[in-house]
């Protein structure tokens, strides 16, 4: 398309957009949903099935527990109701990556229902309403052979793996949301967001949407004020949090440009394109699917009782949310400076740094100085830059120690960064650490007076300031491996200043 | 009054992947036509307020503790493959993206 | 010297157990007798000579080291091909799965194997379970014993057909709307079906899962209650499996044995005891009730009313789960694949695989199905079908406060003449008019020979309520007691 798009802003001041999220998430149990094989992330193909998960004939699935107890904890994290009573269904439909050509999914009876998410969009709080929240299994992997870029469109074969096939993926699904306005692309983001930390404080997944374990379909459409709610489309293959935000802008402005051009907005699928930022139709059915679903036969229905709900309840972690604000507390963060480490994504970072050590002060400084700015030279999310939280609080307490002066940290960061080992093996293997051998350092001392003697008498003389530059030649000879404290005051204390 | 068309009879068999010829659509129609009129005697029967069965067991919760237990090998998963390839199944290029889910 | 393909399991169980005769000789016995008539019979698909002869050594060895056996150990068995055999084919009758060779042994298999019978191989059937002659099996038909150009029934007719011909003393069989009781009625032999959830489901191939049942086949009631017991119980693979010990079945069917009926109240259901029904049947039937009366049953009417609906909600139930069950079938991860010329599409090699693979009474139930599952159709077939179940089931546990068990003939007719419904797919679907109601309630049901007519075989319908399959057995053992077994003219 070459139309040109209007301006955001202007866009956002006519229309008022209308969103809503279903997300994926992958739940990290050991086993399938309905089987005993193991449901670790990558592997050698078909390495990880049974004749359950291979959907062989006569083979039957029995279900999870530990899969069941973590979507009613989803649930119960996002407020909804759980169900005393429910089934799962057979979704049917023909695909080469679906084991037994129909999934078993919820459909009208699912487990979690009628429940919100509050999240904070530039300090304010914007509640977003959970429509369901229900279980079913993942499809394996089809590998797009003879194309051109390995997508499907003019591959001439394709190749199943179905290690992934059965992984239980639970599905949450939002209220439409409303009233959003120009900031509806940040709170698209900002509710996956805090979605992905719930998950991860609730200990059920690690929701890695790099990996795919959290994946997201966004719904946009807009209306003039005062009007009906416009004609929806549904972007699928969003998978990172700055494409969910992405997604939702660039589908408001091609709808506006859509809309006003007199054009219609048709009810499609459509695909997030991770390079360009915009999204494309998918391929239009000659009809609307049906899926004939069906209560599945081969499971007998849950009914979780008020006591065992009552004791997943119990068990629930503090709401990030909830923990975020203690954290502000503990740290002694202004709203402002909490807000940046928000915004870096850096809380649960320096909470393990915190943890394995660090002051919070020191943790902060280093997860949003010189790491955020690798991170963002990179381009990626901070929690992959390469450094753990125990490594930055390692590098932390050598610095505390006196092993290493400031620009000696950031050297040994670069090489934990660059995947050479720990701090102290990279401080030892290159030769990083601090001279702190007085005898070393005194002959160095020395030796800089030495050469510099009409700096050494301005120094004697009670010009202090001038020792900057005895310090300066010192730490040439040490190569910097010297702290600058230590030789100053060795300096002073040899030319009786 | 027929119960089904032939169009319809060709929209099923689409939706079930089989690719009927012709002349099995013509038999198929008046054999499905004869057997939804007899099915359709279900509908005599006042059930408005009777629920539905979907299973005869009067069973709940029958859950797996989640725990590993062995599977196939690669090479059990893949010995009735019609094709494979590099430890996968190969099929023919798929029209159809729109993937469900 | 006695033809041991004469025996019933029990004797031959104890002539193995006493050292009288070996397993292998007992195995050999079979296999000699498979040989030399199922090229005319066509009960078996595959005949697993070495598989059955390693076994019978196995159990010979067992039993020379001075392990205790167990009560069918050496006794040889047939297999309804429906279920899965590790390395062993299995096809379901249908061209589908020509060749397919299970990685993994069905749960009922497994326990076949340790309960030390010997299985001789795998029987034929309907395709995929669906009919009621064996005609619809894509390997030719089975022929009864009784008379070579009739039907032995179905789908499990090659199971009841090789007993009918003395092939096997025991078989399995499975059965969704009749496809155990059916057979055994037209051959003259027990056939039961459990309790839904009394026996395993897992490694049998699904028709229809809500309603699918395996169980024993066998010559005599008490071999068919030895073989439930060998078989059935709790298995944690099958979701719908009942976490109860098997009611006790082997005790019943000795208590039936005694010919003593006294106390025991039985219902003949009045929608199934006339209309529809041969006339020869009928009179069968009613010569057999006054057998059971004779013996101390008191004898009923029952009505169940909406027993006439049952055959048009089975016919919307059992396809649209098949619709369903048999999507897998896409000639992707194994069996059939056609028209995969380089060119074509997975789409269209999936449709093509998928018509040359299934025979047109599968394709017919398969779109039946999806037509009932359709948005703007499920209301009226599906869940309508599904609220027939509910009353159907109410008509049972009313039925079960008045009487013990539910009597009824267990097929309208006695064999019929190989072609003579095929052309009418709803003629042939009336065979298990009288079987359908308990697939749908989930009770057990049993067929045992209560007579002829017009020299051909007629079976009594015992049904009982849910987890009360020993009260069947006792009926049944003590209407065999009366009525005695029937022997087929030789082959």
């Amino acid at each position: 398309m070459t139309t040109t798009l209007p301006a955001y802003d202007e866009v956002v001041a006519r229309y008022e957009p209308v969103i809503g999220l279903e997300t994926h998430v992958e739940l990290g149990t050991n086993t399938k949903m309905f089987c005993g094989c193991p449901t670790d992330f990558g592997g050698e193909p078909n390495t990880r099935v049974c004749p359950v998960c291979l959907g062989l004939p006569g083979s039957l699935p029995v279900a999870n527990k530990a899969a069941i107890e973590a979507t009613i904890r989803i649930g119960l994290a996002l407020n909804c109701s759980i169900a005393d009573w429910c089934r799962f269904a057979r979704k049917n439909y023909f695909y080469p990556d679906m084991p037994k050509n129909y999934q078993i999914s919820q459909y009208d009876e699912p487990l979690c229902v009628d429940g919100y998410l509050d999240v904070e969009v530039n300090g304010e709080l914007v509640r977003i309403g959970v429509e369901r929240v229900h279980l079913e299994e993942d499809t394996g992997k089809t590998l797009h052979v003879g194309g051109a870029t390995g997508r499907i469109h003019g591959a001439t074969e394709s190749l199943v793996d179905y290690n992934r096939a059965g992984i239980p993926l639970v599905e949450i699904v939002t209220k439409p949301v409303p009233g959003t306005g120009a900031l509806a692309p940040e709170v698209a983001r900002a509710y996956v967001a805090e979605l992905r930390d719930v998950i991860r404080s609730l200990g059920v997944s690690d929701v890695r949407m790099e990996e795919g374990s959290l994946r997201c379909d966004v719904n946009t459409s807009l209306n003039l004020p005062g009007e009906e709610w416009g004609t929806r489309t549904e972007t699928k293959n969003v998978n990172s949090l700055r494409s969910v935000e992405r997604a939702v802008r660039s589908e408001i402005l091609r709808q506006a440009s859509v809309l006003d051009g007199g054009g219609r907005i048709t009810q499609e699928t459509r695909h997030f394109q991770e390079d360009t930022g915009d999204t494309r139709p998918g391929r239009s059915k000659e009809t609307a699917t049906d899926y004939r679903y069906f209560p599945e036969p081969d499971l007998v229905p849950l009914a979780p009782d008020a006591a065992w709900v009552a004791e997943l309840k119990a068990a629930l972690p503090e709401l990030p949310r909830l923990h975020r604000r203690r954290l502000q507390a503990d740290w002694g963060l202004s709203d402002a400076d909490m807000q940046s480490v928000l915004n870096a994504g850096a809380v649960e970072l320096i909470e393990a740094t915190v943890a394995a050590g660090a002051t919070p002060a020191a943790a902060r400084k280093w997860w949003l100085g010189e790491l955020s700015r690798r991170a963002n030279e990179a381009g990626i999310e901070l929690a992959d830059v390469g450094a753990t939280p125990g490594q930055v609080a390692e590098l932390q307490s050598l610095v505390d120690a006196g092993k290493l002066n400031d620009k000696l940290a950031r050297t040994v960061l670069e090489g934990v960064v660059g995947g050479e080992g720990s701090p102290t093996e990279i401080m030892t293997n290159r030769g990083l650490e601090v001279v702190s051998d007085t005898g070393a350092l005194t002959a160095a001392v020395d030796e800089a007076i030495a050469a510099n003697p009409a700096i050494a008498d301005k120094v004697r003389s009670g010009k202090v300031a001038a020792a900057g530059a005895l310090v300066g030649a010192v730490m040439k000879t040490t190569r910097g491996q010297a702290d600058a404290k230590t030789v100053r005051d060795l300096i002073l204390e040899r030319l009786g200043a | 009054m027929a119960a089904i068309s032939r169009e319809e009879v060709a929209h099923l068999a689409r939706l079930s992947r089989l690719a009927v010829t012709e002349e099995e659509l013509d038999t198929f129609a008046g054999q499905l036509d004869t057997i939804l009129q007899a099915v359709a005697q279900v509908g005599e029967v006042a059930a408005a307020d009777i629920p539905p069965t979907s299973h005869s067991v009067p069973l709940t919760n029958v859950l797996r503790e989640d725990v590993v237990v062995p599977g196939l090998t690669p090479a059990e998963a893949l010995s009735g493959a019609p094709d494979a390839e590099e430890q996968r199944f190969r099929v023919p290029r798929i029209l159809d993206e729109d993937v469900a889910s | 010297m006695t033809d041991l393909t004469k025996l019933t399991a029990v004797e031959i169980a104890g002539l193995v157990a006493g050292g009288e005769t070996s397993a292998v000789e007992v195995t050999q016995a079979h296999l000699d007798r498979i040989a030399a008539v199922d090229d005319r019979v066509h009960a078996f698909l595959h005949v697993d000579t070495e598989g059955a002869l390693a076994a019978a050594r196995a159990v010979d060895e067992r039993r020379a080291a001075g392990e205790e056996l167990g009560p069918l150990a050496g006794v040889p068995v047939a297999v309804k091909d429906v279920l899965t055999t590790k390395g062993v084919p299995t096809t379901v009758g249908s061209k589908i799965l020509e060749g397919w060779r299970p990685p993994y042994d069905s749960t009922i298999v497994q326990r076949l194997r340790a309960a030390g019978t010997v299985m001789l191989g795998k029987t034929n059937m309907d395709e995929f379970a669906m009919g009621s002659s064996t005609e619809y099996s894509a390997y030719g038909p089975t022929r009864n014993p009784w008379d070579l150009d009739r039907i032995p029934g179905g789908s499990g007719g090659g199971s009841s057909a090789a007993l009918a011909a003395y092939e096997a003393p025991l078989a399995i069989g499975s059965d969704t709307g009749g496809s155990i009781r059916q057979p055994g009625a037209v051959t003259g032999t027990v056939g039961a079906k459990p309790t839904y959830g009394g026996t395993s489901r897992y490694g049998l191939v699904a028709f229809s899962s809500s309603l699918d049942t395996p169980g024993p086949c066998a010559r005599t009631v008490l071999d068919a209650a030895l073989l439930h017991a060998a078989i059935g119980g709790h298995d944690p693979r099958d979701s719908t499996s009942i976490p109860a010990p098997v009611p006790d079945v082997v005790a019943a069917a000795k208590l039936g044995a005694t010919g003593d009926l006294t106390g025991v109240r039985l219902g003949v259901v009045t929608e199934f005891s006339g209309e529809g029904a041969e006339p020869g049947v009928v009179a069968a039937f009613r010569e057999s009730v006054d057998a059971l009366a004779k013996l101390g049953a008191e004898i009923v009417e029952v009505s169940c009313p909406h027993f006439r609906y049952a055959l048009p909600a089975y016919y919307l139930i059992a396809p649209s789960e098949c619709s369903s069950n048999l999507a897998r079938f896409d000639g992707v991860r194994f069996g059939l694949r056609e028209g995969d010329d380089g060119n074509r599409s997975l789409e269209e090699v999936m449709s093509l695989t998928r018509d040359a693979g299934f025979g047109p009474e599968v394709k017919r139930r398969i779109m039946l199905g999806t037509y009932a599952l359709s948005s703007g159709y499920y209301d009226a077939y599906y869940g309508q079908a599904q609220k027939v179940r509910t009353l159907i089931t109410r008509d049972f546990t009313a039925a079960f406060e008045r009487v013990d068990a539910l009597i009824s003939p267990t097929t309208p007719f006695v064999a019929f003449p190989i072609g003579a419904r095929t052309s009418d797919p709803y003629q042939m679907y009336l065979a298990d008019l009288f079987t359908i109601p308990t697939n749908l309630y989930g009770g057990p049901g049993i067929s045992v020979p209560c007579g002829l007519s017009e020299g051909l075989p007629v079976g009594l319908q015992v049904m009982a309520p849910t987890m009360a399959d020993d009260r069947m057995y006792r009926v049944a053992a003590a209407l065999e007691s009366a009525v005695g077994t029937f022997t087929p003219p030789a082959l």
